[in-house]
C-alpha cells in the first residue's frame, strides 16, 4: 500500500513500534508484523533502533550476516543499501539493524528521520522497533514516523506506561496511535486475576489493532531466529497476521480467546486425563 | 481619634490632602499632577508644615493614589517620605488603576477554564480558576488548579483544587475514582475518611480540615455559594 508523497511520488508509510515499558514484546510484535506484511507482498523493512541492545536481528536469525549498522548509515560509513540485510527466506523483507557497541545518542532524530524518509522511497511499510524508555532513543524511533503502534500487555504497570506514551506521541505527527495487546492469558482474564480488553481500551481511549494470545510458540520461534507468523497453527501467528491484515485496509474480526477444544479433548478432560 | 481635615497651606491646590478617620490618616494623593511635584508637596508636609499633627503616638497611614499608576518603585519613594516619621506606620498602599497584565492575571483567576482531551499518565493540567475538563484523567496523569476542579469525565489520577491555600474549594467527577485527592494542604486517598461510593458524580470538600466526599445532589447544601459566585 502506498500512499501520495510529495510531488506526486508514491513513499511507503513508517510505522513505530513503541510501549514504554520494556518487555512487552515490542521486537516481538515488529518482527512478526513485519514478516507478515512482507508474506502479504507488501515491500518491508525493519529498523532497529535500539542501539547498543539490539535484538530484532537475532529474534529473525540475522544476527551473523550484520556487517553495517544504522549509526554506520547515520555517520556515513556507509551507504545506506550496503548496511541493509536482505531476508533470504521472504524476498520482500530487509532489515537495518541497530549498533551494539554505541548507545542511544549516537544518532539524532534528524539524522533518523532522513533515513526513514529515504527507505520509504523505496519500501511500502518501514517498521521501526523503538527501545523501551522515554529519552533521546523513543524520540529517534518516533522522528521519521507516520504512524505508531504501541504495544502493552494486559498488567497495571505495562498499561500506565502505554499511557504515558500515547501522551507524548500525541505530541508528534504520527497522532493517535493504534493498541496492541499482547500475552493475553484467556484463563486469567476469565477469572478477573488480569485486566481485560474492555477496560484497557476504556483507560486508553485509543484504536484496538490486535489482541495477541499468550503462545509458547512465539517465544520457541523467536530463540530459534524464526518469526511466529511463519507457523501457520500457532494462535499467536493468526493474530500477528490479523494485526497486518488490519493495518492493509481489511476488517478482521478479533478471534476468540478461548481456544476451542475437540470433542476428544473434553472427553478426556472429563474423565480428568486432560 | 479625631477627625482633622487639614487645609491647605498655600493658594496653590494641595496635592496631597490628609484625612484622619477611625482607623488612622489617608494620605489622598492628587492623580493629575506631576509625580515630582507630588513628591515635593509630600516632602514639604512630612517635613515641614504638618510636623505639629504628625508626630504622637503610633497612627496607622493608607495611601490612596486614586487613579495614578504608579511602579513598585514610585511606591517606595513616597513611603520613605512618609516611614521618616517613626510613629507612622503604612497599612495599605491603593490605587484605582492596575496594568493590563495584572487585570488579565485577575481575570484568569476568576474564569473558567474548560479543557477537552484525555490527561495521560504524566501529563499535568493546571491553571489559576476554575477548571472543567471534558475528558479523563488517567491513573499517573495530574489535574491541578487555583480554583475548583470540574471532571466531567473518569477521574482515576491526582487532583488538587485550591492550590494556593482556598479550603473551599471542591472536586468535582463524574465518575471518582481517583489515586489520590488534595484540597489546599488537606491530602486524602480513598479509604482514609471516604470511601468509593455509588459510582455516580461525587464530589470532594474540606470539612473542619478533612476530605470528605458526597453525592452531587448535596452541593446545594455544602457549598450553596458556588452557584452564585461562578455561575
Amino acid at each position: 500500500m502506498r500512499v501520495e508523497g510529495i510531488g506526486g511520488t508514491d513513499v511507503g508509510i513508517g510505522i513505530v513500534i513503541t510501549s514504554g515499558k520494556g518487555g512487552v514484546g515490542k521486537t516481538t510484535t515488529s518482527a512478526n508484523l513485519g514478516t507478515a506484511l512482507a508474506l502479504m507482498g507488501q515491500k518491508v523493512c525493519m529498523v532497529d533502533t535500539d542501539i547498543g541492545l539490539r535484538n530484532l536481528d537475532v529474534v529473525m536469525g540475522l544476527e551473523n550476516r550484520i556487517i553495517y549498522d544504522l549509526v554506520d548509515v547515520a555517520e556515513g560509513a556507509c551507504r545506506l543499501q550496503q548496511a541493509l540485510i536482505k531476508d533470504k527466506r521472504f524476498e520482500n523483507l530487509s532489515l537495518l539493524p541497530a549498533a551494539q557497541t554505541k548507545d542511544k545518542n549516537a544518532i539524532t532524530p534528524e539524522q533518523m528521520e532522513e533515513i526513514i524518509t529515504q527507505l520509504k522511497r523505496e519500501f511500502d511499510y518501514v517498521v521501526i522497533d523503538c527501545p523501551a524508555g522515554i529519552e533521546q532513543g523513543f524520540r529517534n524511533a518516533v522522528a521519521g514516523a507516520d504512524q505508531a503502534i504501541v504495544v502493552t500487555t494486559p498488567e497495571k504497570a505495562a498499561v500506565r506506561d502505554a499511557d504515558r506514551i500515547i501522551g507524548l506521541l500525541e505530541r508528534e505527527k504520527v497522532g493517535m496511535p493504534k493498541l496492541v495487546i499482547n500475552r493475553v492469558r484467556s484463563h486469567m482474564v476469565k477469572n478477573g486475576e488480569m485486566l481485560d480488553v474492555e477496560d484497557i481500551l476504556d483507560l486508553l481511549a485509543i484504536d484496538l489493532v490486535g489482541v495477541v494470545p499468550d503462545d509458547d510458540h512465539v517465544i520457541r520461534s523467536a530463540n530459534q531466529g524464526e518469526p511466529a507468523v511463519m507457523n501457520h497453527e500457532s494462535r499467536a501467528s493468526i493474530a500477528y497476521r490479523n494485526i497486518a491484515r488490519r493495518l492493509l485496509g481489511e476488517a478482521v474480526p478479533l478471534m476468540p480467546l478461548e481456544e476451542k477444544k475437540g470433542v476428544l479433548q473434553k472427553m478426556r478432560k472429563f474423565f480428568g486425563l486432560k | 481619634m479625631v477627625s482633622v481635615e487639614v487645609k491647605p497651606v498655600t493658594t496653590v491646590k494641595s496635592k496631597v490632602t490628609i484625612k484622619g478617620t477611625k482607623e488612622g490618616l489617608v494620605f489622598f494623593m492628587d492623580d493629575t499632577c506631576s509625580f515630582d511635584e507630588l513628591l515635593a508637596d509630600l516632602r514639604e508636609k512630612i517635613e515641614h508644615s504638618h510636623q505639629q499633627i504628625l508626630s504622637g503616638p503610633l497612627i496607622r497611614v493608607s495611601i490612596k493614589l486614586g487613579k495614578r499608576y504608579c511602579t513598585p518603585e514610585q511606591q517606595e519613594e513616597l513611603t520613605k517620605i512618609i516611614r521618616q516619621k517613626g510613629n507612622l506606620v503604612i497599612h495599605l498602599v491603593e490605587a484605582d488603576v492596575i496594568t493590563k497584565e495584572e487585570a488579565f492575571a485577575e481575570r484568569l483567576k476568576s474564569q473558567f477554564h474548560v479543557q477537552v482531551h484525555t490527561v495521560r499518565s504524566g501529563q499535568v493540567l493546571e491553571s489559576d480558576g476554575d477548571i472543567l475538563l471534558l475528558g479523563d484523567v488517567n491513573p499517573g496523569g495530574t489535574i491541578r488548579s487555583t480554583g475548583n476542579i470540574y471532571v466531567l469525565g473518569h477521574l482515576r489520577g491526582y487532583a488538587h483544587a485550591g492550590i494556593s491555600g482556598d479550603t473551599e474549594a471542591i472536586i468535582a467527577a463524574a465518575v471518582m475514582n481517583p489515586t489520590q485527592l488534595r484540597i489546599a494542604e488537606v491530602v486524602s486517598k480513598p479509604g482514609e475518611e471516604w470511601t468509593q461510593n455509588s459510582g455516580g458524580t461525587e464530589f470532594a470538600y474540606l470539612e473542619n480540615e478533612t476530605m470528605l466526599v458526597a453525592k452531587m445532589n448535596y452541593l446545594s447544601r455544602i457549598r450553596p455559594e458556588l452557584g452564585e459566585t461562578k455561575a
